[in-house]
């Protein structure tokens, strides 16, 4: 919370990076003490394990279920019925899996013990928290690329919404490491300006964003029905109102790697409206905005879905300032830091956009892209994720229930 | 190496797959491996790749498919390092 409100960066320089030729040698990844790995895994399972994203989807899934108040089913109970996980990835255990392709090659599959599939399996991380939880409800693994984080919040929320389950675990995760990123740093959208440099790299809505940094983690959300959470007496840090996903289907400026703005604007109108608020109740808008050249049109995108401009935008700020672009897990972690300055009443600086892109300025007034940390109320808060393939999310969230 | 020599290296490394729930004094040599001291059957494999790193042997699928307790752990163990030489 005051690594947020303080705007200290999380990334850094990776030595090994540079070893291995990359044009980006920084990135993010959370640190996990031992003492945190022994809370979660045995040490059986930690002598074999070597998969980041499913370590980190854990501790944030569990922290998470620990903040609800919500208790593991005991180990010859019936499981939680009720209670459901969608945890997003984009791929999982990449170094593990790099062990099993080495020894394969070798000749010795036999090797690979019992512990490569479930590491490796993309449902694995909601395999992990379906264990340590107990849970019985639907438990699955989504992925939509970077959209993955937003995109499980809103397939919980209509999940319980359709009255299929009260409770669900929903977030994202993604591993770190060159075996993930360096795809990215081959499709030269990661920046290379900055490797010296690590504080000032990530530059969502700068003249001088020069592509993302990559990151790592992973976030996570404790949906319920309001039902459900009233009778337990559980502590509410806001309702989900609505949300909207959708595809561009890489028709027009859509591509691969390429939102179609179209779809974009579709999504968030839809979002709006499923939420059934008008577009002027939203206070604060947590961006997508990974410094690249496509922050404007993100930006052109949001004034055009919400009919709101200049000084009559929403506040708008970017996380991955702070802690990179997590890919898969950017959504999740970046609605955590939503829901945080909901709770408690301040929007986060935006760093390094010092230098505000000129387009954006057009669009919209320099004051709703606050530098320094602001303390207001925020109501409503709407987020959006969009992720290779043409997909996007959007979800709305209310603080105060009516 | 003597077959009691083989179960006392055995034991340790068994008793490191054993649930919560079971006692590494529980280990016995007529102890069935999965039915009575509760080891997950998918972790099978991995004690047969800790036994064939610990004796420097390698067991075949058909050692596996003999392989219910721990007395044919040491048999196969006693087999493989005897044959060796």
């Amino acid at each position: 919370m005051t690594a947020l409100k303080d705007a200290r960066s999380g990334i850094v320089h990776f030595p090994e990076l540079q070893r291995l030729n990359f044009s980006c040698q920084l990135g993010a990844k959370p640190g996990i003490s031992q003492d945190l790995k022994d809370n979660y895994f045995t040490e059986l399972q930690l002598r074999s394990f070597n998969s980041s994203g499913i370590l980190y989807g854990v501790v944030a899934g569990m922290e998470a279920l620990a903040n609800a108040g919500i208790e593991p089913a005991g180990k010859d109970e019936e499981p939680l019925w009720d209670l459901g996980i969608i945890f997003g990835t984009g791929t999982s255990g990449v170094d593990k899996f790099r062990e099993a392709i080495y020894k394969l090659d070798e000749g010795k599959v036999k090797r690979l013990g019992s512990s490569t599939v479930g590491q490796t399996m993309a449902s694995g991380v909601s395999a992990f928290l379906g264990g340590l939880i107990g849970a019985g409800n639907r438990v699955t693994t989504n992925s939509s690329a970077c959209a993955t984080g937003t995109e499980a919040v809103i397939m919980g929320y209509e999940h319980i919404a359709a009255g299929r389950a009260k409770q669900m675990l929903c977030g994202s995760c993604s591993d770190d490491g060159p075996y993930v990123w360096g795809g990215f740093d081959a499709m030269k959208v990661t920046t290379w300006k900055h490797n010296q440099d690590p504080n000032n790299a990530s530059r969502p809505m700068s003249a001088s964003a020069s592509g993302f940094v990559p990151g790592s983690g992973a976030g996570a959300l404790l949906l319920e029905s309001l039902e459900s959470a009233q009778d337990r007496g559980a502590d509410i840090l806001a309702e989900v109102l609505g949300g909207s996903v959708n595809s561009g289907g890489q028709r027009k400026e859509g591509s691969m790697t390429a939102p179609n703005s179209v779809a974009v604007v579709r999504c968030i109108r839809e979002a709006v409206r499923n939420a059934g608020i008008a577009a002027e109740a939203i206070d604060y808008i947590n961006g997508h905005l990974t410094a690249t050249i496509k922050d404007a049109t993100e930006i052109q995108n949001w004034t055009e879905a919400l009919e709101r401009n200049g000084d009559e935008f929403p506040y708008i700020n970017s996380l991955k300032s702070l802690v990179g672009h997590g890919l898969a897990a950017s959504g999740s972690m970046e609605l955590v830091a939503t829901i945080l300055q909901m709770k408690q009443g301040f929007i986060f600086p935006n760093t390094n956009c010092e230098d505000l892109h000129p387009e954006i300025a057009n669009l919209i007034d320099a004051s709703r892209i606050p530098q320094q940390l602001l303390k207001m109320e925020i109501n409503i808060a709407a987020k959006a994720s969009f992720g290779f393939g043409d997909v996007n999310a959007c979800v709305i969230f209310r603080k105060n229930l009516l | 190496m003597t077959t009691e020599e083989i179960y006392a290296r055995l034991v340790p490394l068994i008793a490191a797959y054993l649930p919560e729930d079971v006692l590494a004094d529980e280990i016995r040599p007529e102890a069935d491996l999965t039915a009575e001291l509760n080891i997950n059957s998918a972790h099978l494999v991995d004690v047969v790749l800790d036994v064939e790193d610990k004796f420097d042997i390698e067991l075949s699928n058909s050692d596996m498919e003999n392989l219910r307790t721990v007395q044919d752990a040491v048999d196969i163990v006693n087999s493989k390092i005897t044959a060796v030489s």
